[in-house]
């Protein structure tokens, strides 16, 4: 088969045979990935222009209003357009097939990939036109500061932030009604069993049971660990919809009365308590979301993979729910150089209670690993090999955090590139999205109705290309920052030189690696079938029936 | 163990950090490797509960041994009570440091306090060597008490090495910071000269 007839082929993908639940999971993935291209896009140029003056882009590029308007979508391209998107596609489609219940709605499932599409897409345009850069901290006063930014162009971004935060309202909405759906096994369910699972109290009550010789609370409790997991990691996501969507409504409070000519003071507003507040709710992204999601994905894949009951499943579900609570009390480590913040906060939220995060993040590390070696000998397929890339990027990523998350260390580290690159970047770009990579060639068969793969070598080059650029970038960035260099500074005179065009070069490898992996895709679902997912489906089925269970064999010698 | 200076301290964190890095990828690649043979076996057994000791004492333990090696840490807690041998009072308004002295001096081993204030943005108050590493920073919120006198942002540093250091502000407070070019305009070149220290040395 000619290369340019998988271009437009593809290899055997039927668009025709996908049902509706399927075809709205594609079409966020699709979204997901161009989104990807775009933020690494991004990524790339701001890598390059701290170069300096051996930054070969255009110098409009290192102007700061366009620099830091870049910096400003970068995270919200990033973290919503492609990850939300992904994650939230993901667990509309494993929701139903974990439970083996339809989802609550397609339709609903639709608005919410079209409404974090368009919510970016305006943020994006926000920055593009009117250089709205407040970054995504928004750290008040400086979104209402319209004396250096233009007001329509701060409007237009806070609605498409909110349009994302709606979008993330209705993914709550379908999985929550989906999970409480009292049909197929959970027909004979009451509410509050689901509540018990969903919050692991049963896991909980098993271990206790266990610990005074009792026989167990629940041999076989109602919802599957990556389910409780799914549950668990929402509450965190709609809290911090709400936080977002309060702050956003504040800044455009503020921004209406400006433009009516009626400014509002600022001052009437703390900086430092809407710090508090602000990071109380996007900590929940990365503490709470981001880890509850991935310890479940990670345990979802290992029992996937390997077709055994997860390692130590009470301590598992227990340990979901002492992650929610951790997750709610860390904000603090992100204020630890604000000299007002009470010195008790500091001690207790930002030192103590994040350095449990080592704890939970250790022990969804160890069940996972655990959970793989009991079933060996596994083959290395790719769902395996980006699950242990997964695995390596938390493993680097936060124990890199909790070495910040310290008072002694933070007044050196604090605002570096040791965090955003050494933590951040690590752990979304290897942590997190190797993870997703995973979950997508586990899925890939399930959601497209076995689509051959165009090809084996781009996926084995795409991994290695990922991962060695990824930690690489992550590195080498964390080395600039232990030298001084700052997280959102503009450097134009190629102060850390060596180390960004370092950094830059495993960055090139990234947006490449992800060049492959959308060429990969493209060649095997063809640009006839990528038209087909966004036609409506023939199918209107909102479940997909194979049992879970067979994808072990697959991963047998 | 103790850190006389940050540049002991990041250069103790870069090695320790790179060790980790190193340990933790062999680790994984190996644990992978073996995943894929048939008759691989445990080299070591980690009893769970020694894990999750091990993991408890990590975290907490960080914090004990930065307390104790780290000599900020203790100072920062109880600056209150500590009386400075000078304090600098600097405020910021519109990306400008107000009345700002050209340059201070400090005598080796004495104990300074920076007071900023900020007049509208948050901003950070940091101060660098000149190859660019960081000596030490602070956030500078803005806001104002009831009658008006704008909030203290204060940090004591106890300076031990001489050394010659540049301020700027260590938080994004919009483009404005910046002139077309890329310049940074809050940056105030030799802002610290601390002298008298019988090492000599930068940190």
């Amino acid at each position: 088969m000619s290369l340019m007839n998988n271009l437009i082929n593809g290899t055997n993908f039927d668009h025709k045979s996908l049902n509706a639940l399927q075809k709205v999971t594609l079409r966020a993935v699709v979204m997901s990935f161009l989104f990807y291209g775009l933020v690494a896009v991004e990524g790339m140029i701001m890598r390059l222009v701290v170069t300096g003056p051996v930054n070969p882009l255009p110098e409009m590029f290192s102007h700061p209003t366009h620099y830091f308007s870049i910096m400003t979508v970068h995270p919200i391209v990033g973290i919503f357009g492609s990850t939300y998107q992904l994650v939230f596609a993901a667990f509309m489609f494993l929701v139903p097939f974990l439970t083996k219940k339809p989802l609550y709605s397609i339709k609903l499932a639709n608005f919410v990939w079209l409404m974090i599409t368009i919510g970016t897409a305006l943020a994006w345009i926000a920055a593009f036109v009117w250089q709205y850069a407040p970054l995504y901290t928004l750290y008040w006063p400086l979104p209402a500061d319209t004396k250096q930014f233009s007001v329509i162009g701060g409007i237009v971004f806070i609605i498409g932030v909110a349009l994302i935060m709606v979008g993330t309202l209705g993914f709550i909405y379908n999985i929550y009604a989906t999970i409480f759906q009292r049909v197929g096994v959970h027909k004979d369910k009451t509410t509050k069993e689901l509540l018990i699972s969903g919050f692991g109290i049963d896991g909980m009550l098993n271990l206790w049971h266990k610990l005074t010789g009792k026989p167990p609370y629940s041999k076989e409790p109602a919802l599957a660990l990556p389910v409780v997991a799914i549950f668990r990691g929402t509450v965190d996501t709609f809290l911090d919809a709400i936080v977002i969507l309060s702050a956003g409504v504040l800044v455009l409070v503020y921004l209406l009365f400006d433009a009516s000519g009626n400014p509002l003071d600022v001052a009437a507003i703390d900086s430092l308590l809407y710090k508090n507040y602000f990071w109380w709710g996007l900590d929940l992204v990365a503490d709470g979301l981001v880890l509850i999601y991935v310890a479940g994905s990670w345990y979802l894949l290992a029992t996937l993979i390997t077709g055994q009951k997860l390692f130590m499943e009470n301590v598992a579900r227990a340990a979901l729910m002492l992650e929610l609570l951790v997750s709610w009390m860390v904000w603090s480590h992100h204020l630890l150089a604000d000299q007002d913040q009470p010195e008790m906060m500091k001690l207790i939220s930002g030192e103590m209670v994040t350095a449990f995060e080592l704890l939970t993040q250790g022990l969804a590390l160890f069940i996972t690993l655990t959970t793989l070696w009991k079933a060996r000998p596994l083959k290395m397929t790719m769902e395996l090999k980006y699950l242990l890339g997964g695995l390596v990027g938390f493993g680097l990523a936060v124990p890199a955090a909790i070495i910040q998350a310290d008072m002694g260390m933070n007044r050196v580290l604090h605002n570096t590139q040791w965090i955003i690159m050494a933590h951040v970047h690590i752990a979304l770009i290897v942590g997190l999205y190797m993870t997703l990579y995973s979950a997508v060639y586990v899925l890939w068969p399930i959601v497209t109705n076995n689509t051959k793969l165009f090809s084996s070598k781009m996926s084995n080059i795409h991994f290695w290309l990922y991962l060695i650029g990824g930690i690489g970038m992550g590195a080498f960035g964390g080395m600039a920052g232990l030298e001084g260099m700052l997280r959102r500074h503009l450097y134009v005179h190629g102060e850390f030189n060596t180390l960004m065009i370092l950094a830059a070069i495993c960055g090139t490898m990234v947006l490449v690696a992800w060049f492959i992996f959308l060429l990969n895709i493209v060649l095997s679902v063809g640009i006839k079938g990528l038209i087909g997912i966004f036609l409506p489906a023939e199918d209107p089925t909102a479940s997909y029936g194979i049992e879970p269970e067979t994808i072990a064999e697959n991963h047998k010698v | 163990m103790d850190f006389k200076s940050s540049i002991e301290l990041l250069q103790f964190h870069w090695v320790a950090y790179t060790i980790y890095a190193l340990l933790i990828i062999s680790v994984v690649a190996w644990f992978g490797y073996n995943l894929t043979r048939e008759n691989a076996k445990s080299i070591v057994r980690i009893p769970f509960y020694w894990y999750i000791a091990f993991l408890v004492a990590g975290g907490v333990g960080h914090h004990i041994f930065t307390y104790n090696a780290i000599p900020w840490v203790s100072q920062d807690i109880s600056r209150d009570d500590i009386k400075p041998d000078a304090t600098y009072d600097i405020e910021i308004k519109d990306h400008k440091w107000v009345k700002l002295p050209k340059q201070i001096v400090i005598q080796c081993g004495q104990t300074v306090k920076f007071v900023a204030r900020s007049h509208d943005l948050v901003y950070g108050f940091g101060l660098f060597r000149k190859d660019g590493s960081l000596v030490m920073q602070m956030q500078v919120n803005p806001g104002s008490d009831v009658t008006g006198i704008l909030k203290p942002n204060d940090i004591l540093w106890t300076f031990n090495h001489n050394g010659v250091f540049d301020l700027t502000s260590t938080e994004y407070s919009g483009p404005a910071q910046y002139d077309d070019e890329g310049n940074d305009l809050m940056k105030v070149e030799n802002f610290v000269k601390v002298v008298g220290c019988n090492d000599g040395g930068d940190a």
